[in-house]
């Protein structure tokens, strides 16, 4: 993305601990996010995704570094200067206001004028299908629809940039299977500028338009869920996202040799696999780019066989490691526990990553 | 007494784990009936008798002269005029009980708010100081305020070097002074309570949604402590109302307050039936306060709970 939004310059974040320690909550942040975009950031408990949201929202200040919106810095304005709203993960419901007056709330603070308040009230929970439910207080609504309350409590204030900090954690799959759906929806209409935080990976590629993937504090990978899902920079972000088969091997001429005296041949590998000329390296092989063959590369025994509706999940020993191949389930042969079977990377997506 | 609280969310009401017998309930339940309710009843029959012509105690013959002499006073010569000496009373004991909830009010909040926002360990030190007072009598303490409160006290002595004089022992303000510090943890601790459940993130939602300080501190903190902020206000100004050590031992006799006129007419004056009225009025005008503190509360949507 070439068009500068929102930037985020070389951020750090330390804190104190209690204990009398520190933690780099953030370490030399930077991105751009671009206008309109449904931006993610993902990463495992504690690398710092809360804290970053937080410091755009002016509820943390950041250490050092700059965060600069459509060419104006705002790191050094508070809360209610800056044109970004959030939507929290406990959604944060004013309990003693109804339904209504929380939208209110954010529009009564730039004075807007009183009709257009209830018009704008209006059309929010229209958004957010909860029309009719003005009157009603926050306490007697379900979790689903408190969390909608808090989204329009937010879109109402039609801010330059939406931060959402795991917004649906704490509602059902199904539930949030069909929030993830009508988020991305919003997202379109409005034209808002989304930045999501999650720590569920398969959230994160059905909706973002770019994820940066974080470890402790730090960006890892930074790409579109395609080329992330594809590409994946390192065995870190292999295995978080998605599931990957990381093998370690050791180059020989024409391949990689692997366990159980197996070995991958080169032009097997995504063309643009990095290859050193000689020593070990970590092979990543997704499960579903596993199929079973008649005499393939790699060969293993049976170790378990998991029907789990739309594919039958292989687990496969090869040499001493676990191989997980994925097989749809209908039309391919099941083979039985403890039979010898052959399998063979498909499609050049296995690859080496950096480990 | 009123107790407030915001409405409970909806739970199981009845039948939970744990939930006590109400047989248990039933003992202390007909103490205090029988404990406020026989020397009530006591009280309203007597302020309906006639005062003996010697000695204590009551004539037993039905007069309505009691309620009428709290307004009325006859003259020598026979005829009656309007006798505002105990509209007085009355008036000094709410304007001393309201001016010692307004102080108490706005010294709590700020101290319950910061409280609250200390960690666990502090919180609990920071609160039992707060009920230190209670571990001493009350006595004791009002005595030590009269030290203190004194011309020839710290105070006095302090300001003293400076030339400034220092005279208030026995006049209205030392009783005022007594009330405000016999009832601060009084208001103080109801608050905390309340304070000490906000959830802070909403005060950040708030600030999120544009809101500056003093907003959030009007429109989302405020409104979050009520519950405690009402029951600190009844806790006060009706223990205060009533009130008898601070205006004796403080304000000297000078500047009666309605208990003292009350307890007057028990003690020395030896009129039982006209302490009795007057004991009745402040009762009425007491319960007439309580109401309008639920009528306050509950045109909010909070539940008040009325003894
Ligand atoms: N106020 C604070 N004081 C001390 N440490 C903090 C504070 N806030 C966050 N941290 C620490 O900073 C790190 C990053 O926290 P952060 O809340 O940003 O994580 P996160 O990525 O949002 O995690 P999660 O997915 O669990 O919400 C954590 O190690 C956390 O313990
Ligand atoms: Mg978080």
């Amino acid at each position: 993305m070439s068009e500068k939004y929102l930037e985020i310059r070389n951020i750090t974040k330390v804190f104190q601990t209690p204990e009398g320690g520190e933690v780099r909550a953030l370490d030399d942040v930077t991105l751009d996010i671009a206008s309109g975009e449904f931006f993610i950031l993902l990463g495992p408990s504690g690398c710092g995704k809360t804290t970053l949201l937080r410091s755009i929202a002016g509820l943390e200040y950041p250490d050092s570094g700059e965060i600069i919106l459509q060419g104006e810095r705002i790191d050094d304005k508070p809360p209610y200067d800056r044109p970004v709203n959030t939507v929290f993960q406990s959604y944060a419901l004013f309990p003693h206001m109804t339904v209504g007056d929380n939208i209110a709330f954010g529009l009564e603070m730039e004075n807007v004028d009183k009709d257009e308040v209830a018009k704008r009230v209006e059309e929010a929970l229209e958004q957010v299908q909860l029309a009719g439910y003005a009157k009603r207080m926050p306490s007697q609504l379900s979790g689903g629809q408190q969390q909608r309350v808090a989204l329009a409590r937010a879109l109402a204030k039609k801010p330059k940039v939406l931060l959402l900090d795991e917004p649906l954690s704490a509602l059902d799959l199904k539930l949030r299977r069909g929030m993830q759906v009508e988020l991305k929806r919003l997202q379109r209409e409005t034209g808002i500028t989304f930045v999501f935080v999650t720590h569920d990976q398969e959230e994160a590629m059905s909706m973002g338009d770019r994820i940066a993937v974080f470890s402790q504090g730090k960006i890892v990978q930074l790409d579109t869920p395609v080329e992330v899902y594809r590409r994946p920079v390192n065995a870190y972000v292999a295995d978080f996202i998605g599931e990957t088969n990381l093998i370690k091997g050791t180059v020989v001429s024409g391949g990689i040799s692997l366990p159980g005296g197996n070995v991958l041949p080169t032009d097997q590998l995504a063309a643009d696999s990095v290859i050193p000329a000689s020593g070990d390296v970590t092979v990543a092989i997704r499960p579903e780019d596993l199929v079973l063959a008649t005499n393939g590369m790699i060969s293993g025994t049976v170790r378990d066989v998991i029907f789990t509706g739309d594919s039958v999940r292989v687990h496969v020993t090869v040499g001493d490691v676990e191989v997980i191949a994925s097989l749809a389930s209908y039309g391919t042969e099941i083979p039985e526990q403890g039979s010898k079977v052959t399998l063979n990377p498909e499609h050049r997506a296995a690859r080496t990553v950096a480990s | 007494m009123t107790a407030v609280t915001t409405p409970p969310k909806k739970q199981a009401q009845r039948g939970r784990p744990g939930q006590s017998s109400p047989k248990l309930a039933y003992l202390p339940i007909i103490f205090l009936a029988f404990a406020i309710g026989v020397p009530l009843l006591i009280i309203v029959v007597y302020s309906f008798l006639e005062k003996p012509s010697q000695g204590t105690g009551v004539k037993w013959v039905f007069t309505l002269e009691n309620y009428k002499a709290l307004f009325i006073q006859e003259k020598l010569d026979g005829t009656t005029a309007l006798d505002t000496r105990y509209i007085k009373v009355l008036w000094t004991s709410f304007y001393y009980s309201l001016l010692t909830t307004v102080v108490t009010l706005v010294l709590s909040i700020p101290v319950a708010m910061w409280i609250a926002t200390r960690d666990a360990r502090k919180r609990n030190l920071l609160v039992a100081l707060v009920t230190l007072p209670f571990w001493i009598s009350i006595l004791i303490r009002t005595y030590g305020m009269r030290q203190i409160v004194a011309d020839e006290g710290p105070i006095g002595k302090f300001l003293g070097i400076f030339n400034i004089e220092w005279s208030i022992l026995y006049s209205p303000p030392a009783t005022i002074l007594g009330l405000i510090y016999v009832f601060l943890p009084f208001m103080i601790l109801p608050i905390y309570a309340s304070a000490e459940r906000f959830d802070f993130r909403l005060a950040e939602a708030a600030y999120d949604l544009g809101a500056k300080r003093m907003t959030v501190v009007r429109r989302v903190i405020l409104p979050s402590i009520r519950p405690g902020v009402i029951s600190g206000i009844a806790l006060v100004f009706i223990p205060a109302l009533g009130s008898f050590l601070q205006s004796d031992m403080l304000g000297g006799g000078k500047t009666n307050m309605v208990a003292n006129v009350i307890a007057n007419n028990f003690g020395q004056a030896r009129n039982w039936p006209f302490g009795s009225a007057l004991a009745v009025l402040l009762i009425v005008l007491t319960l007439l306060f309580v109401l309008i503190m639920q009528g306050a509360a509950q045109r909010r949507g909070d539940k008040v709970e009325l003894v």
